[in-house]
């Protein structure tokens, strides 16, 4: 694995989840009726931090779950994945609510299709947006995302890391070459 | 930590590393029964088949439920109404079910051994929901489970076992799960219903029940099976109860949060007091919601290791 470029740092990614969660309250006129679902696993730091700005920026809290999606996977069967099945926590009905679905990089669109299909078990939402950190192309489905950290072209053999403090000790994404 | 066997057969040949993760997995799954939606698509387009050879409702129910929640297509078959009556093996029955292209068997049989027989003879998964007196780990998972929920640990607990422990898969599951997870396992019988050298399991025996409560973090009280009493040795159902019977008055001298578990069917007023069975230290219902979890976590995993060879741990 080597280490091509760095694209986004500390401040760099605080001021995208900052403009983030402007961008969510001006599009859904404040934090009411919001929701904030964050897809395992760094999903859901991205969603407790977005949360936290929202509050700060509204001055109104607005509840944060974490998804699990590795029940609903395409490619579970397929040999040699073997995902750890992780719990879902959502403690609030997201009926009639608006959810901004959470996670770090945007790629084929797999993840939120199976994301979407978690979500509709849990209820019927007025509305899913979707926010990402980094879309990085490369759509294997029709779904894009509301809210972009930053866009950033990539090759097929590259990988785009998202390294966070609460799970790498460092706030940080880079793009890396894929060892062959 | 990888899970590669196509196979549940039992808790003795499971590592203390692959007992945790199906425990951490039911953890995962719990969460799924509480949904409005009460079910994940993880086994669509699986089937799975339930092949009872004893009677048993609460056993195969839970694994229905387990495996509808999970998506998979559930078939039973009850042998008193099947081919077998008509003499057929064991492993032909087995084999005709792998054909119709099943995916994983769950069997509840009267022989020991019977499911690891099966199981070496076919290619998809076999689950033993139970097999003579040798194992039911699915049962002694759920109980493990439920000791881990309630007293956050096992490391260091002191369960003791209760009942016909001789004629008991569920005894014998339960002592392997727990031994392997560092708990103390006293098992207390009148001796007549103690097996010959079960001391080799790690188990600290008696046949005083006061013993065997004095300091346990949670009993777990086996059914009395009378019909298994064949050559009529077994205490009658008021003696035993007089002797063995878990009543109100007995917890007293036991710790004031005692945990009270049993695998069910109950037998009121011998096994344990109706008081005893509905009051606050008793966690029987739970046993019954977190068996579907756990069973959930047990066909999840056997159906993902499917198509890689069975690597045996030794």
């Amino acid at each position: 694995m080597k280490e091509k470029s760095r694209v986004l740092d500390k401040e760099a990614l605080s001021r995208s989840l900052i403009r983030i969660a402007h961008e969510i309250l001006e599009k859904n006129k404040g934090a009411e009726g919001l929701c904030l679902i964050g897809i395992r696993n760094r999903g859901a730091y991205l969603a407790a931090r977005l949360g936290s700005c929202i509050e700060e920026i509204d001055k109104k809290g607005v509840p944060v779950g974490i998804l699990d999606i590795t029940l609903y996977r395409d490619d579970l069967t397929q040999i040699g994945s073997q995902p750890v099945v992780h719990k879902t926590e959502i403690d609030f009905d997201i009926a009639d609510k608006i959810v901004v679905l959470v996670d770090d990089v945007l790629y084929s669109g797999r993840t939120i299709r199976a994301a979407l299909d978690a979500l509709i078990d849990f209820g019927r939402p007025k509305a899913i947006q979707l926010a990402v950190l980094v879309d990085r192309g490369h759509r294997e489905l029709p779904i894009r995302a509301d809210y972009v950290g930053k866009n950033i072209p990539t090759a097929k053999d590259e990988q785009v890391e998202v390294r966070l403090a609460e799970t790498d000790g460092v706030d940080e994404v880079v793009v890396v070459e894929k060892s062959q | 930590m990888k899970w590669n066997r196509k196979d549940l057969l039992g808790l003795e040949e499971l590592s203390r590393e692959e007992l945790e993760l199906i425990l951490s997995t039911a953890g995962s799954f719990k969460e799924v029964s509480s949904r409005q939606i009460k079910k994940v698509p993880a086994l669509r387009g699986k089937t799975v088949v339930n092949l009872f050879y004893e009677p048993s409702t609460r056993t195969r129910v839970s694994f229905e439920v387990a495996a509808k929640r999970l998506s998979a297509d559930v078939i039973n078959i009850a042998t008193e109404t099947s081919s077998v009556k008509k003499g057929e093996t064991l492993v032909d029955t087995g084999r005709n079910i792998e054909a119709l292209k099943a995916d994983i068997i769950v069997m509840r049989h009267n022989y020991s051994g019977a499911a690891a027989m099966l199981a070496r003879h076919l290619d998809i998964s076999v689950v033993n929901a139970g097999d003579g007196w040798h194992e039911h780990p699915t049962q002694a998972l759920l109980d493990m489970f439920t000791l881990k929920e309630k007293l956050g640990r096992l490391e260091g607990i002191n369960v003791s076992i209760v009942g016909d422990i001789a004629h008991s898969r569920v005894a014998r599951s339960n002592i392997w799960g727990l031994t392997k997870l560092g708990a103390h396992v006293t098992v207390c019988a009148p001796k007549i219903l103690i097996p010959p050298e079960i001391d080799k399991m790690g188990v600290h025996v008696t046949s005083d029940i006061f013993e065997a409560l004095s300091k346990a973090d949670a009993v777990n009280v086996l059914r009395m099976q009378f019909e298994r009493d064949e050559q009529n040795a077994f205490p009658k159902q008021l003696e035993y109860f007089k002797n063995y019977g878990i009543t109100a008055e007995r917890l007293e001298k036991a710790k004031d949060d005692i945990v009270v578990m049993h695998p069910g069917p109950i037998n009121r007023g011998i096994e344990m007091s109706s008081d005893v069975a509905d009051g606050a230290n008793s966690v029987i219902l739970e046993q019954v919601t977190n068996g579907i979890a756990v069973r959930m976590a047990v066909l999840f995993l056997v159906a993902q290791a499917q198509g890689k060879a069975y690597e045996n741990p030794d």
